[in-house]
């Protein structure tokens, strides 16, 4: 990646990452945190993890952050009130957290080897077809057990989302409803709340 | 350099100009057409000064569609809601576009051509990660119409906004699950090494084009795109019985119009997808680089024309799918919020996931 590329998308990417911790309105925030995302995707993509980026973009800025926006919705956030009694701790709390990130990064920094000592990395680096390889054989048991990790927290949020008194009157048809129309949809009728209503 | 420079922005402008001309005759035949397809006259008011009448020719409603209603809108007023989020009702239109336009940038429209000493492919980007790419892009062009909902301070809207989200996000995975058994088929992530696959025959006659060995992810690919491109029968975002005119309804002129180009603009996207990944995007049956073969007889054509006969082609595939999108739209009416729901958790995601399994197989019987 050319040094002037880079100098933009880094100014880019701490611009937009202040953004998001000095923002009141919520959704400007996640926008803000979306540009941060889709920003480091493309230095991925530039530094040769073509594949990390592509899904970076995909996974994050097109899934993950669209829920974080479905949850600032849902729960009605507004832009925040400055003062309040927690004001004072979290503050607190901010400055210890930060200190200890930039003490981890200037570690990383000191330590990190020169760039002309590195080996350059082989030609089919952060091509989909080395990172399958290596997701398939080295690592098959990770992966695997990461997407039975994934496939129970599916069926935990199904199931949590269902409705108790639903689940023994109606068919299983009805009663699972997908994770992403939870929500903004509302839960199967059951007899009991029709008879509530009309009462 | 700089001659390399000037084809790199003419692969790209070219493709954009296609792409919005395009869009606008789509426009033009969603409004033309859909009176026909209802028995109605459709526009057919404005004119050049008369000219075509003048002429003796009937009135195609190409004056009204293409130029009137463009000035129309752009010079109405510019209306933004009390409370409104300002500065996001003016970027949702353009976030809603922008995603779309780009994915175009690695969608080929023809074979590789040599001009002074350059060779290329006819594509604007030839990505080795094109299906990526593409994903990438119809994955953030979520936002646009979620924020035009939001930042409307209008509830319809914000309802039409949610509903866009959830729709977008739940067919993405039925339409990633078609592309990934498709890419299982052909081993690559590049668009154009995929339609380079499908040149050649089968059996001596049939084109090697991926309708014939992926069926099923052809109609996962065309149903989701649809979904994605939330037109009717999948238009619940917009449902104008419902919301109003949904995640839109606040939008006015300009912005408005922006919207509606983003909307035909996935059709296009749509369907130069299911072309390029089914229906051998350029290649043309039966035509190889140095001319016709078929049962045995042979027409030898000059390269050049070769190319030129697949741009053709390509483009002729393309409009047909987005005049079949368009019929679709004006034939089926919409389904109701758990219908769509069902539809494509019940039955995209299951039935795509049945056939990722099925391709791998296949797979690996055929390689071992």
């Amino acid at each position: 990646m050319p040094l002037g590329l880079f100098i933009f998308l880094a100014a880019i990417a701490v611009l937009s990452a202040l953004g998001v911790i000095l923002q009141r309105n919520p959704v400007h925030c996640l926008l803000a945190l979306v540009l941060t995302l889709l920003d480091m995707a493309v230095m991925f993509i530039g530094l040769g993890a073509v594949t990390v980026g592509f899904l970076q973009a995909i996974v994050y800025v097109g899934a993950i952050m669209v829920l974080f926006l479905f949850v600032i919705w849902l729960l009605n956030l507004q832009a925040e009130d400055r003062g309040g009694s927690r004001q004072l701790a979290l503050k607190f709390f901010g400055v210890v957290g930060a200190a200890v990130l930039i003490a981890e990064l200037f570690v990383f920094l000191v330590k990190a080897p020169s760039p002309a000592g590195m080996n350059h990395p082989p030609p089919l680096f952060g091509s989909i077809a080395s990172l399958a390889g290596a997701l398939f054989t080295n690592y098959l048991i990770a992966f695997e057990a990461t997407s039975l990790l994934l496939l129970v927290a599916v069926i935990g949020a199904v199931a949590l989302a269902r409705h108790p008194a639903a689940a023994g009157s109606l068919s299983p048809a009805q009663g699972a409803q997908p994770v992403a129309s939870g929500g903004s949809e509302a839960r199967p009728v059951t007899p009991e709340h029709k008879a509530g209503g009309m009462g | 350099m700089l001659i390399e420079l000037a084809i790199a922005a003419i692969r790209a402008i070219v493709m954009l100009l296609l792409v919005l001309n395009l869009s606008a005759i789509l426009l033009w035949f969603e409004r033309k057409g859909s009176a026909l397809i209802q028995d109605r006259i459709g526009a057919n008011r404005a004119s050049v000064l008369g000219l075509g009448s003048r002429l003796g020719l009937p009135n195609f409603g190409l004056v009204n569609t293409l130029l009137a209603d463009p000035i129309k809108m752009f010079t109405k007023e510019d209306f933004v809601p009390d409370g409104a989020d300002h500065f996001l009702h003016g970027l949702a239109p353009f976030l809603a576009l922008f995603p779309v336009l780009v994915a175009f940038a690695v969608v080929p429209i023809g074979d590789s051509v040599t001009i002074a000493g350059h060779s290329f492919d006819l594509v604007p980007a030839n990505l080795n990660d094109g299906v990526l790419y593409i994903l990438a892009a119809i994955g953030i062009g979520v936002y646009g119409t979620a924020l035009g909902g939001w930042a409307s301070n209008n509830r319809w809207a914000l309802l039409g906004g949610i509903r866009a989200s959830a729709q977008m996000i739940s067919y993405e995975i039925a339409m990633g699950l078609a592309i990934v058994a498709l890419i299982a088929t052909y081993g690559t992530l590049s668009l154009q090494t995929i339609v380079r696959e499908q040149g050649g025959v089968w059996f001596g006659l049939l084109p090697r084009w991926g309708i014939f060995i992926q069926p099923v992810a052809c109609l996962l690919l065309l149903t989701a795109g649809m979904a994605e491109s939330k037109r009717v029968p999948f238009d619940l975002p917009e449902s104008e019985s419902e919301l109003i005119a949904g995640y839109y309804t606040e939008y006015s002129g300009g912005k408005q119009a922006v919207f509606m180009l983003t909307d035909f603009a996935e059709v296009a996207l749509v369907a130069m997808l299911v072309t390029t990944f089914f229906f051998g995007g350029w290649q043309v049956p039966w035509l190889y680089r140095d001319g016709f073969h078929l049962a045995g007889a042979f027409v030898a054509l000059p390269y050049w024309a070769v190319v030129v006969m697949g741009v053709i082609s390509f483009w002729i595939k393309t409009v047909f799918f987005c005049c079949l999108q368009i019929l679709i739209r004006w034939t089926l009416p919409r389904f109701r919020y758990d219908q769509l729901m069902r539809f494509g958790w019940k039955l995209l995601v299951p039935v795509g996931l049945l056939n990722l399994v099925a391709t791998a197989i296949v797979v690996v019987l055929a390689g071992s």
